[in-house]
């Protein structure tokens, strides 16, 4: 699989292939950083903002490079036009459930997480902000999930 | 799924480990230089634990398992081009990665000192550790060489 893989991608999917990779992995760090500077906030209101920014500034539009190149290689992919009936292989089955539930939790995990910031000067909404964090977990495995069946391609 | 595969899931595990390390650092570049306290500096040394952990993993498993995809994979030889590029990226990138965080850990040693000589308010010559120019521009070049080696994996040149 990896030598066929290699020898025969066109060259033209480079360049969309690089636009899914940096957006993902740009997408997994920005969670990661997230999440864990709400994880470590233990109360101090200023890394539960900082922790919630980096959600919404740096994860959120690095899952809207990494979705749009995911489209845009999907399009170069022959599976693109399968005749009806006939499925995509598993690991782009995979590809796709995490991209959109993930993209459905995110948004969960930003309009809570920015209830929470807002309540957070009257001295509420840590909860909020731990609910955003619990998701922002959950995306981030599913993420790995996601990278694991992208690489290895399971049947 | 054969073993090359899983070898390359780990591969292209490890690659996302290794940049979202690098994230975290950039995101706590960016509030560090905002830091000017002993225990806002202190604060953030778990989160600085993740993004090490990160990099660190993500810095080994990525040569290990491309060494091993190298010599496993048919087509693929170590004196190709690309491999022997993205070896010296990766070199380069871990070099420079460790004298980021020397750079930086000047501020979190400065603020460890600051606490235990019971001095908790904002100190301006921590501020301008936690600012450091050189860390930041040595973060940049790490980040610059990352995304090369990235660039070489997916287009291989003279592969």
């Amino acid at each position: 699989m990896i030598s066929l893989l290699a020898a025969h991608r066109p060259t033209d999917w480079n360049f969309p292939l690089f636009v899914h990779v940096l957006g993902a992995m740009v997408l997994v760090g920005g969670l990661l950083a997230g999440a864990s500077l709400i994880t470590y906030a233990r109360g101090d209101v200023r890394f539960l903002r900082f922790g919630y920014w980096t959600l919404l500034f740096v994860a959120f539009p690095a899952y809207i490079v990494m979705r749009i190149g995911a489209q845009w290689i999907y399009s170069k992919e022959p599976y693109s036009d399968l005749p009806a009936g006939v499925d995509d292989p598993t690991w782009i089955g995979i590809g796709f459930i995490v991209a959109d539930l993930g993209a459905l939790l995110v948004l969960i995990a930003l309009i809570v997480g920015g209830i929470g910031v807002r309540r957070l000067n009257g001295g509420g909404g840590q909860g909020l902000l731990k609910a955003a964090m619990v998701i922002a977990w959950l995306v981030l495995a599913a993420a790995l999930v996601a990278v694991w069946a992208m690489a290895g391609k399971p049947d | 799924m054969s073993f090359d595969d899983w070898i390359l899931a780990l591969h292209l595990l490890s690659a996302f480990a290794y940049v979202a390390g690098m994230v975290v650092f950039w995101v706590l570049i960016y509030a560090v230089r905002r830091t000017d306290t002993p225990d806002g500096t202190i604060r953030m040394a778990p989160v600085v634990k993740v993004g090490t952990i990160g990099t660190g993993v993500g810095a080994v498993g990525t040569i290990v398992f491309g060494l091993w995809l190298t010599f496993s994979v048919g087509g693929y030889r170590i004196w190709n081009f690309w491999i022997i590029a993205a070896i010296v990226l990766w070199a380069i990138a871990g070099g420079i990665g460790g004298r980021t965080g020397k750079a930086y850990m000047e501020g979190m040693t400065k603020a460890q000192e600051l606490e235990a000589g019971g001095q908790t308010g904002p100190n301006a010559e921590l501020l301008a550790l936690n600012r450091t120019q050189n860390g930041l521009l040595l973060h940049t070049a790490g980040s610059i060489a990352v995304l090369l080696l990235l660039i070489d994996m997916i287009w291989k040149p003279f592969a």
